[in-house]
């Protein structure tokens, strides 16, 4: 079992999460965060005060799978999640010890 | 009712407006005829009375929530609350000393400096008692005209916590602000507006309070923040204001009850009144399209901080010459005041390196400087003004100077011995940890936001 995490610019929430569904990956979840790569940040100025602001908002999402999913749901979250600029974030795959499905009690795989 | 009742009722009612209609007539056509007569008989006038009454008001939605929610919006979330305890409790407080022994001090004989105490807790003062206006033989009942000047003294102590905001104790604002005004606003309100005050009888021009409020505050404002010192990590961390939305409404606030402010302070409601009334209007919206334009041009995007700045600049620059100007004039003394204040509270401070939180000395200090020497020129008739007696420009100007002047001295002085007293007694600072964790909190226990 592997979690998927990936961080997407946030106007593309909707269309990561209907390519998703459609490969069969019916839960996510999502944070708010902030962070900067390559992607510059702006300036703000207020009367006397200029602030480099350098962190952008960025979306982190969050999906378990199954192992043998792991190379589908990375192609299905770069395809939707691409534009082409600066800032299309990136995804990384960590291995999780074990799930649990409250309402149940189901574990591992049958709780994914 | 009966038709006797209707008789008894209605045929009095039919006499006292005929009555009164006749006196108002009588009045119009014996005027021409015969002021010396009028002269004698001071009226009190319902309009009058009316309007000073809606200015009052207006002027105490100028405080809360108008400054509350201009100030709050500009300091971060965690010391929202402290601006809007500040405000309302300074407010609050001011008010009550005003009525035990505020307006006895500035407004009955005693010196040249300050009054005395023959009206505390408003002894003498009745629903009969009535105050002069600047029109012979109109007066207001005095009640109000005590009203109106206690909003003005509520109003000017909590101008002052901008500019050491989000770094000072409660107690030391509350305790600051009752000696403030017993030591310096008080003296300065009877040097400017009372008959013998020595700044009105040199002749000084200062319609709604250019000198008495903004340059006081403005002053009182950067003798404080050079004093606490800068906010704990000024010039690295970033501190951008935490709700525009509320800034601009708390400003839109402020120029509202502004008309009450400075028409209001023509003490009735006739011509020159209105004359007050149209640039409050033209001179903020002159003062608006000038920041506007200047940072527009200096720094490539208009915004929305720097639109109400203007605001404030323009209103804080035509309160000393709301009444004393020509609207074309109204309208260049805003947008100088507005290009002046940018470039103070962008270029100067910054260059001279001091935290005036909120820019109350670059705004109200530095926008009442220019109302109030810019009087003495738009007062001019050849400038539209409506002129005064013996009116001589350069006379008039160097007049101006002396009044902003013996202010500052007076209202610099002052106040750094007043922080020096309040620091040793109760404490200027909370320590770095109550600053980081916000005033809200540490101050007060709560939060404003809980998301």
């Amino acid at each position: 079992m592997k979690i998927v995490m990936a961080i997407i610019k946030p106007f593309k929430l909707e269309e990561v999460r209907d390519a998703l569904t459609g490969i069969g990956v019916h839960g996510l979840t999502v944070t708010e965060v902030k962070g900067y790569g390559r992607q510059k940040g702006h300036t703000e100025i207020y009367r006397g005060a200029e602030y480099a602001v350098s962190f952008l908002p960025k979306l982190k999402i969050e999906v378990a799978v199954a192992t043998d999913q792991v190379t589908k749901v990375i192609d299905a979250i770069s395809t939707s999640a691409k534009t082409g600029q600066i800032g299309d974030g990136k995804i990384f795959v960590y291995a999780i010890d074990q799930a649990v499905r409250i309402r149940t009690g189901e574990t591992d795989a049958d709780a994914l | 009712m009966t038709i006797k009742t209707w008789i008894r009722a209605g045929l009095p009612a039919l006499a006292t407006t005929a009555l009164v209609s006749a006196a108002v007539f009588a009045q119009d056509a014996a005027a021409p005829a015969a002021p010396a007569a009028e002269a004698l008989v001071a009226t009190v006038n319902k309009g009058d009375t009316t309007w000073m009454m809606v200015s009052t008001i207006l002027v105490l939605f100028m405080t809360v929530p108008g400054l509350a929610l201009f100030y709050g919006g500009l300091v971060r979330a965690k010391n929202m609350l402290s601006i809007l305890m500040q405000v309302t409790v300074i407010a609050a407080v001011m008010m009550l000393i005003w009525v035990f022994y505020g307006y006895s001090l500035a407004f009955t004989e005693g010196n040249a400096f300050i009054g005395g105490f023959s009206k505390a807790f408003l002894a003498g003062v009745t629903s009969e008692s009535t105050a002069a206006t600047f029109s012979k033989g109109v007066e207001i009942p005095e009640y109000i005209f005590m009203a109106f000047q206690m909003t003005f003294s509520a109003i000017t102590p909590a101008l002052i916590i901008g500019a050491f905001a989000e770094r000072m104790k409660f107690s030391a604002i509350l305790l600051f602000s009752v000696l403030w005004v017993t030591f310096v606003y008080y003296p300065i309100a009877h040097m400017v507006w009372f008959s013998e005050g020595y700044l009105f009888a040199m002749g000084a021009l200062d319609f709604a309070g250019g000198t008495v409020v903004h340059i006081n505050a403005g002053l009182a404002g950067l003798v404080g923040c050079l004093i606490v010192g800068k906010r704990t990590g000024y010039g690295k961390e970033l501190m951008p204001p935490h709700s525009l939305p509320f800034a601009m409404v708390g400003a839109s606030v402020l120029w509202v009850g502004w008309f009450g402010f400075n028409a209001g302070s023509n003490l009735e409601a006739n011509g020159a009144t209105t004359l007050a009334v149209v640039n409050t209007f033209v001179a903020t919206a002159g003062a608006i399209v000038g920041w506007t334009l200047i940072e527009w041009l200096a720094k490539g995007k208009p915004s929305m901080l720097g639109a109400i700045s203007g605001m404030v600049a323009g209103l804080v620059a035509i309160t000393p010459a709301a009444g004393l100007s020509g609207p074309m004039g109204a309208i260049v003394l805003g947008f100088v005041a507005s290009i002046v204040c940018f470039f103070f509270v962008t270029t100067i401070k910054n260059a001279l390196g001091y935290d005036d939180s909120l820019d109350v000395f670059g705004v109200h200090g530095i926008g009442g400087i220019i109302g109030a020497i810019g009087t003495g020129i738009v007062v001019s008739p050849a400038l539209g003004g409506p002129g005064i007696a013996d009116y001589e420009m350069g006379k008039q100007v160097l007049i101006q100077l002396q009044a902003v002047g013996v202010t500052l001295v007076w209202g610099g002085v002052g106040s750094a011995i007043i922080y020096w007293i309040v620091n040793i007694i109760v404490g200027l600072r909370p320590s770095v940890e109550k600053e980081r964790e916000g005033l809200d909190i540490s101050e007060h226990g709560e939060r404003a936001y809980h998301s």
